[in-house]
């Protein structure tokens, strides 16, 4: 990073630092702690063995303003116009990182709670100080530090015991059009207590072909014995940066499933983390992504074992084509103590053309005896004894190539279990397709 | 209906078929047999449109149609099934889509009107009976976790619904227990018609027990080097394929 650069986010962090004195001191202090992280890592460089698919050079030189700042507008008829936007479930909207009360539809549901964190801090500190940054590591990853420097806004969940939460639960942020690159550090916190259960699907979409860079991080603790399907969908501006963080803490019996759909970006990283810290829990981390043109994705989970009896499931499937780059890196930390582990790991890659490029890196640290751990890999292209079986029967070649993308995609999208997600995916899969006339009616069967 | 003349074939600059002549008219069924490595199936991945292998030479007409010149869903369309030998596994994509598909995609070539859901259905609920298949088995992904015999069933159903007029038949009674084969032969039976035609490639002779063919060829090293009626089959299993090799110059030579 340029010293000019480093310098324009020192003044902007110190201007966040003057206009937050009211914020709790434990709050501004985090702020602090965050920035001196951020400027002792820096970007991270290509020769850092965890971020060495990515290139972060040109995001390091962009100079963004914080988007918090910048006043931008934005209507209703600008946000239907979006993908994604309705689920036909309860949704809280964040636009450049601020609330939009307008967009949003929240009925009240005994013992669940779900805020902004500007209003968490004030209304409900003890509960925030209590959770906040205790689980994502700001001296570990440049860009946890980052979002602790900056972070002003994002969702606040909290789901009381014995509490299950039928409707899915939608967290949408926006990030607009605007005259100049801006960027957004959004913090979000989702709790649940013993033997609670939450869908909740967290959405990041973009307007426009803004040169934006968004940058969550998202929290989550599960009670024992609780349940969360947890769902993020990216789908920002094809030159936004996309650099999130999710942080799963699991307590005993408790189950984290994810699953993680990234579409949009110029270049995407996300990081996925769960400590399996209680016996008998579960851990499901999917993902699908579909790249193209020069569109650039890595994710890199860690699921760590801490106790025994645990379980963990791992499926990332991608398609790739024009000249897009996809990186996988899934670690699994098996600890001495974690005997009877239980661990699958798949990371499967579909190139549709001779330049886009898949890395895939599984990393097994394993201390306990008794474990089963399996993982595999495949990078490929279309099956041609697939393509010539289909054809023989007298679907079209270009159909038959569809078709088999799709079948490789829809073992994914068939884990979606909110419909209207899974129905939106399907379209934006056919959309997607080279050519998507024939793909119809798929998901019947 | 098919002509096959004097068709040579490689893959990979071998020589796998060299010279096959072959006649097969409406209504009749022909049985290929041979030894392993013969080129049984090759002959019939060839005429499916398999495009592994070079045709080097010969020519092979379809109701009167250049059928080398076409591609492999050309050739469905006109008429023309393979079952295969190994089906294969298609992950995500439902039997019934695949099918209905297939159908749909056939209808639409001869300029005929798309069948609907309940129609399909109405079919092929009929031919599924005919297969003794598990209903089950329509909404999994093709082929995938199908044991054996099923996967050759999935070929004769899928064979049941799109009604080729010529239909071949790669090895699928090979690995199939004596209840699969006679469910596969029963359905086999059952489409057989004065305007359709088989060809039943098999390196066993019991398949023909069940399925009588009008003539069998047995195919040695690239060759048709010997036909005639089903009595042929008969004397095949008596003797084995061990006289090939004695009666055959080339194998002299090897």
């Amino acid at each position: 990073m340029t010293a000019r650069n480093m310098s324009l986010y020192q003044q902007s962090f110190e201007s966040v630092q003057r206009n937050g004195t009211k914020d709790p001191r434990w709050f501004q202090e985090s702020r602090s702690a965050g920035m001196e992280n951020f400027i002792r890592q820096g970007f991270p460089g290509r020769k850092d063995e965890e971020w060495k698919f990515s290139d972060f050079r040109t995001l390091a030189r962009t100079e963004f303003g914080l988007s918090v700042e910048e006043g931008l507008s934005f209507s209703s008829d600008e946000f239907n116009q979006l993908q994604f936007t309705d689920l036909n479930c309860p949704r809280l909207v964040l636009f450049n990182g601020t609330l939009c009360p307008e967009l949003c539809s929240l009925p009240e549901v005994d013992g669940v709670t779900v805020k902004t964190l500007t209003a968490a801090l004030h209304d409900s500190p003890d509960f925030l100080k209590e959770h906040l940054g205790q689980y994502a590591a700001i001296n570990q990853n440049p860009f946890t530090a980052l979002n602790s420097a900056f972070c002003k806004d994002g969702f606040v969940v909290h789901v009381n015991q014995d509490t299950v939460v039928e409707s899915p639960l939608y967290l949408i942020h926006v990030t607009t059009n605007s005259s100049r690159p801006i960027r957004t550090h959004l913090r979000n916190l989702v709790v649940l207590g013993e033997s609670s259960e939450l869908t909740l699907v967290e959405g990041y979409l973009g307007t426009g072909d803004n040169i934006t860079f968004t940058n969550p991080v998202t929290e989550v603790v599960v009670g024992a014995n609780s349940t969360v399907h947890h769902y993020r969908l990216q789908n920002e501006s094809r030159n936004g940066y996309h650099v999130s963080c999710n942080e799963v803490y699991q307590s005993q019996d408790s189950q984290y499933r994810t699953l993680s759909i990234d579409l949009g970006s110029q270049l995407a990283r996300n990081d996925f983390r769960c400590v399996l810290d209680g016996e008998g829990s579960l851990a499901g981390i999917d993902g699908l992504y579909l790249l193209k043109e020069r569109q650039h994705l890595d994710n890199y989970t860690t699921l760590e074992h801490r106790k025994s009896h645990c379980d963990s499931r791992e499926l990332f499937k991608g398609v790739l084509d024009e000249k897009a780059r996809g990186g996988f890196r899934g670690r699994i930390i098996v600890h001495e103590d974690a005997q009877k582990t239980d661990s699958k790991q798949t990371n499967k890659n579909l190139l549709l053309s001779d330049d886009s490029l898949a890395n895939t890196k599984p990393q097994l640290e394993i201390y306990a005896d008794d474990v089963k751990c399996t993982h595999g890999a495949t990078i490929g292209q279309l099956d041609s004894e697939a393509m010539f079986y289909l054809r023989s029967r007298g679907i079209p070649e270009v159909a038959a190539r569809n078709m088999l993308i799709y079948g490789f995609a829809g073992e994914v999208i068939n884990r979606v279990k909110i419909d209207s997600l899974r129905g939106q995916l399907v379209k934006y899969l056919k959309k997607w397709l080279p050519k998507d006339e024939i793909i119809q009616g798929v998901s019947e069967g | 209906m098919l002509d096959i003349k004097d068709l040579h074939v490689s893959i990979e600059g071998k020589k796998i078929l060299q010279g096959i002549n072959l006649k097969i008219n409406d209504g009749e069924i022909h049985s290929i047999m041979g030894p392993n490595g013969s080129g049984k199936s090759t002959l019939a991945q060839v005429l499916a449109g398999r495009d592994t292998y070079q045709v080097t030479g010969g020519e092979v007409w379809f109701r009167g149609k250049n059928l080398l010149e076409m591609d492999p869903e050309e050739r469905a369309c006109e008429g023309v099934f393979m079952a295969f030998q190994y089906p294969i596994e298609i992950p995500g994509v439902s039997n019934t889509y695949f099918l209905k598909s297939a159908l749909n995609a056939i209808l639409a070539s001869r300029d005929k009107e798309e069948v609907d859901a309940a129609d399909f259905l109405q079919l092929i609920r009929e031919k599924m009976e005919l297969l003794e298949m598990d209903d089950e088995l329509l909404n999994r992904p093709v082929n995938e976790g199908f044991s054996g015999g099923e996967k050759k069933r999935n070929e004769i159903f899928q064979m049941a619904v799109l009604e080729p007029s010529l239909a071949i038949l790669d090895e699928t009674d090979s690995g199939l227990d004596i209840d699969a084969l006679k469910i596969v032969a029963k359905g086999v039976n059952t489409l057989r018609s004065k305007k359709r035609a088989f060809m039943i490639v098999t390196h066993y002779q019991r398949m023909l027990d069940y399925i009588v063919p009008d003539y069998v060829h047995v195919l040695y090293q690239g060759r048709i080097v010997k036909s005639g009626s089903k009595e042929l089959a008969r004397s095949l299993e008596d003797k084995g394929y061990a006289w090939l090799k004695k009666s055959t110059p080339q194998a002299v030579v090897n």
